[in-house]
């Protein structure tokens, strides 16, 4: 006869589900408010979302406060894993989806916002991403995943168009076959090692001193091109443009931060230790994909007569400049990772809502899309403000200073020197500068150039509610004002990076 | 107020620039001026306040901003910046003054108080990061300076500015990382503050490499030979305050930069480089020199002469011992002055008749005599006339490098002398002569307005050219600093020899005056 299985509850640590256990409850509450009395408004599932978003970020704070005295907390069979990268990253997460959810409240009425399955959904996208990057386990990596991936397919097919349906389906596609890659390799390492842990996968490698390496290599191609595909590395990129010009702007936008950061951390757990394990061909590979995906996406960027797709460039592009942080894998690179990364939310969901404030639901005739160059051309002198902002966020991710990217640029370059990349340093230096040309472009159209006839300023921010305007004076302000506020920031994420030992 | 007065200096015109937005446009003009008069006002008071017997850093502020990466703001003001200070404001003052009827003139006098806080900063920084927000911060307003009131191919010499300099300053960010990068592996603490980077003593080939990096940023800034090609673009396109500006105070941020940043903390490389860079130098002022006198735009002439006077200043920069780099810093205020007017008089002749090109000219002395004299004055202080402005800052510059090489001063000499060609052509197609275009018959001279521009600097061009102590004082006591600094911080043989060391001729001259009694 079997012993009864005895688990004690304290053994299990359920404080350590309960920031992603908040959103899960949030999304079934709007299902089950919906199921109660249909037809509600918009923005009672906005405010909802929101509401659970800042219990989620009280929650998150709480494990913060754990996390700086006990140092990393365990959980749930030891399946959770509470570390300074986790409390981070969805710090990030639910941060972003904060400023993301009041995009909603548009002025014009879309299709999808009128569902409250577009909350629940993004609910419990956002719970996907927080296990995502609090797990040390392959298997619930997987399952984090494929759940926030699954649903953000959806959210971005209800946005009802046909280009966005073919973004869906792009997404899904590529989605699908990176997941393939990632159970693959993970399969690989359980094969290797017996443990589907990151921590033991390493332990194990590193006592029989990589004898397999054939087969790590194996792995890691798998797990490389699989995180390839969701952090839209060249030449995984593809999709990356077609999807967020499909997309709504907003959306877009988040797509350029959320899924990134998690995972970022995935692939920073993951990578760290095979960095630091001395193989060669591994640091060759990251390398040759960081220089190529930064430098490729830029010049590509340089062509594009829209602005959606440039910005979408730009973003596969800064996502290089930060996989350089992985690359080159010391305390200081991967906080510049996270530093950089809260400022490149705040100046990327602020250049995308400028797009989406402007949203037009018919195209006029001189126009051939939505976000055509020739749009914003003479903004200057029919929208001075709306064209300001954009140009200061465009300054910004084009890493002029005093903006906050340029913060967030200067310490993952001076990472790069301290780490001994002199080279890699130059060319991050130098792809800054490439870069500056086409987020210059579009202050040239605002600027210099003569408004399109027909075109008056009321359509730069026909989209445009108190919601917006505040959500993009909020990035604003962030991005002007980000130096004052760098200096506790940095030494909050070195403190939490260096406390999780990477 | 006297110790926050740099503060003031460089954050008083943002905050003018940022409430002008609420001023109506008609009135925006005297709003400028005001503005101008008052920052004019406060850098005089700066020069006042300043004590000229100290060589040190003065009006210092120190702000902690980023602790644990060492990023403080630092301001400071010594002999070196302190006339350019005063010189940017002078010239934003007149420049707003003297503004002749544009479009848009709100955004345009908006844009020129932004440029003067960060010409301000750039000037008066003495962190490398506050230092480097400033000076690429300065690049957006004059983008659009450039940009949207220029001549036709306005966007094309506005982004080709932008991006050139953007990426060279780029370079230098990577050596500016790298220099604090080494300042903490030797005291264990990052810092980014100038005075801390000038007492670190690096191996020599380490200086090599990021002496290369800085020169990048700073060589295209001035701009140096084969980077050069954005500067007649820019100015051929831009609005005549956009050239004064940018010829006057932003081209001097490379050449400032040169003495700041360089020379102090990399003295073995500069030694090293001082032939190669001087070689550029002379390269700079012969070729476009040459280039000046097929130009058939006279614009294109001042600004080819500007370029080309630029590379005397970088050879007096690398003179590196004091009567080089005096006479540099000096001709760097001779050069704002005479050129910025000469920028202003091409400004006075196309207002009138829309054209730049000199063969529309001819025989103007008859009809504007008195445009005629001031550019005549002018003209005589660029090609260098003693008793002008420019001579004291050329003579002292080749005197000084004529202690490192006297083949390449004759040289540059001579090229100087051939440069005067140059400008007596222009002078004379201009000027001299029948009046051969009906059009010129009734051009009327110049007007009050732009009296009040010109006559000022006429005035300082004469004054400073017969009596240049007061300026000349100031800036030789930091030189001197400076000097003994590169003397004291140098390791290798040659760069002790090239640089003079000032303590040991201080001993000798006073033991040799003992010996006298």
């Amino acid at each position: 006869m079997l012993e009864p299985i005895n688990v004690s509850l304290e053994s299990l640590n359920l404080m350590t589900l309960s920031p992603m256990l908040i959103p899960i409850i949030g999304a079934l509450l709007i299902l089950v408010v919906d199921m109660f009395k249909s037809g509600l408004d918009k923005t009672l599932y906005v405010v909802l979302s929101i509401l659970f978003l800042i219990m989620d970020f009280g929650a998150l704070t709480g494990s913060a406060g754990i996390f700086m005295q006990d140092g990393t907390v365990m959980g749930m069979f030891d399946m959770m894993l509470i570390d300074g990268l986790a409390i981070l990253s969805q710090f990030i997460i639910v941060g972003a989806s904060m400023l993301f959810i009041p995009l909603a409240l548009t002025n014009k009425r879309f299709h999808e916002f009128s569902y409250p399955e577009f909350f629940a959904l993004f609910l419990f996208m956002i719970a996907g991403f927080q296990f995502m990057v609090s797990t040390d386990n392959l298997i619930l990596v997987f399952v984090g995943l494929e759940t926030s991936s699954l649903a953000l397919y959806t959210l971005i097919a209800m946005h009802n168009r046909t280009k966005s349906f073919e973004a869906a389906v792009k997404y899904f596609t590529m989605g699908a076959l990176a997941a393939g890659f990632f159970s693959f390799g993970s399969m690989i390492f359980y094969a290797l090692t017996g443990s589907i842990e990151i921590s033991q996968i390493a332990t194990v490698l590193a006592a029989n001193q990589y004898v397999d390496i054939g087969y790590v290599l194996v792995a890691v191609t798998f797990l490389l091109a699989s995180f390839g595909f969701k952090l839209s590395l060249v030449p995984f990129h593809t999709w990356a443009p077609d999807v967020y010009e499909g997309s709504s702007a907003a959306m877009a936008g988040y797509m350029s931060i959320v899924p990134k950061i998690a995972a970022f951390v995935v692939t920073m757990r993951l990578f760290e230790f095979l960095i630091h394990s001395g193989i060669v061909w591994l640091e060759m590979v990251l390398y040759i994909f960081v220089v190529l995906t930064m430098t490729m996406a830029n010049i590509w960027a340089l062509v594009q007569t829209d602005v959606k797709r440039m910005l979408a460039y730009s973003s596969v592009s800064h996502a290089g400049f930060v996989m350089a942080a992985i690359l080159i894998g010391t305390t200081q690179s991967n906080s510049a990772l996270f530093l950089y990364w809260i400022l490149f939310s705040f100046t990327n969901l602020g250049s995308f809502s400028m797009l989406w404030m402007s949203r037009q639901k018919h195209l006029p005739e001189h126009q051939s899309s939505d976000h055509s160059y020739d749009k914003f051309a003479g903004m200057i002198k029919t929208a001075p403000v709306a064209a300001s902002i954009m140009a200061l966020f465009m300054l910004s991710l084009a890493g002029l200073p005093p903006f906050a990217l340029f913060w967030g640029k200067l310490y993952m370059i001076s990472s790069a020197v301290t780490g001994g990349y002199t080279v890699l340093a130059l060319i991050m230096a130098l792809n800054s500068a490439i870069a500056g040309y086409y987020y210059l472009k579009l202050i040239v159209y605002m600027f210099m150039k003569e408004p399109v006839t027909g075109n008056e300023g009321h359509i730069y921010v026909s989209n445009a509610t108190l919601a917006l305007k505040s959500i993009i004076g909020f990035a604003a302000i962030g991005t002007i004002f980000a130096f004052v506020a760098l200096n506790p920031l940095l030494e909050f994420i070195t403190s939490f990076v260096y406390n999780s030992g990477y | 107020m006297i110790d926050h007065i740099l503060s003031i200096l460089i954050f008083f015109p943002a905050l003018a620039a940022v409430l002008g937005f609420m001023i109506h446009k008609d009135s925006i003009r005297a709003y400028g001026v005001t503005v101008g008069i008052i920052e004019f006002a406060l850098s005089l008071y700066l020069w006042f306040s300043f004590d000229s017997n100290v060589s040190g850093m003065q009006f210092m502020e120190h702000i902690p901003l980023v602790t644990s990466f060492g990023i403080n703001y630092i301001l400071g003001v010594d002999g070196i910046s302190l006339f350019i200070l005063v010189l940017a404001a002078f010239f934003t003052m007149i420049g707003i003054a003297s503004l002749t009827d544009t479009k848009n003139v709100k955004n345009m006098i908006i844009t020129l108080l932004f440029l003067q806080m960060t010409m301000m900063g750039v000037f008066s920084a003495l962190d490398g990061i506050i230092f480097y927000v400033f000076w690429e911060l300065s690049l957006v307003p004059m983008l659009y300076i450039i940009g949207a009131w220029g001549g036709p191919l306005r966007i094309y010499a506005s982004v080709k500015f932008f991006l050139y300099t953007f990426a060279g300053s780029l370079v230098m960010l990577v050596g500016m990382l790298f220099m604090a990068y080494f300042y903490y592996q030797a005291t264990g603490q990052w810092s980014f503050a100038i005075l801390d980077w000038y007492r670190l003593i690096l191996p020599e080939n380490i200086q090599l490499w990021l002496f290369a990096a800085f020169f990048m940023g700073f060589a295209i800034k001035v701009p140096m030979f084969p980077f050069h090609t954005w500067l007649p673009y820019a100015h051929g396109q831009a609005p005549t305050i956009g050239s004064v500006i940018l010829a006057a105070i932003l081209l001097k941020m490379g050449t400032y930069a040169f003495i700041r940043f360089s020379l102090p903390m990399f003295p073995d490389a500069s030694v090293y480089f001082m032939f190669p860079v001087a070689i550029l130098a002379i390269i700079m002022i012969v070729y476009t020199a040459m280039i000046a006198y097929a130009q058939k735009d006279v614009k294109q002439v001042v600004a080819y002469s500007s370029v080309s006077h630029m590379g005397v200043i970088i050879l007096g920069t690398f003179a590196m011992n004091v009567e080089g780099i005096s006479g540099s810093i000096f001709l760097m205020i001779a050069h704002g002055v005479v050129s910025g007017a000469l920028f202003l008089l091409v400004g006075v002749i196309y207002d009138r008749r829309h054209t730049k090109m000199m063969d529309q000219f001819g025989g103007l002395a008859h009809v504007m005599p008195r445009y005629a004299t001031i550019f005549g004055l002018m003209m005589m202080a660029s090609v260098g006339m003693p008793l002008t402005i420019n001579f004291v800052g050329e003579f002292l510059s080749l005197l000084g490098f004529y202690q490192q090489s006297h083949i390449l001063t004759l040289l540059a000499g001579i090229a100087i002398i051939v440069g005067a060609i140059y400008m007596l052509a222009a002078y004379k197609k201009m000027f001299f002569g029948e009046i051969t275009h009906e059009e010129n018959r009734n051009l009327p001279d110049v007007n009050k307005r732009e009296l009040v521009a010109l006559l000022p600097l006429a005035v300082i061009t004469i004054w400073l050219g017969i009596y240049p102590k007061p300026i000349l004082e100031p800036i030789n006591n930091s030189v001197e600093s400076i000097v003994q600094l590169m003397h004291d911080k140098s390791i290798t043989e040659e760069a002790k020899t090239r640089i003079p060391n000032l303590v040991k001729s201080a001993e000798i001259t006073n033991s040799s005056a003992e010996e006298a009694h």
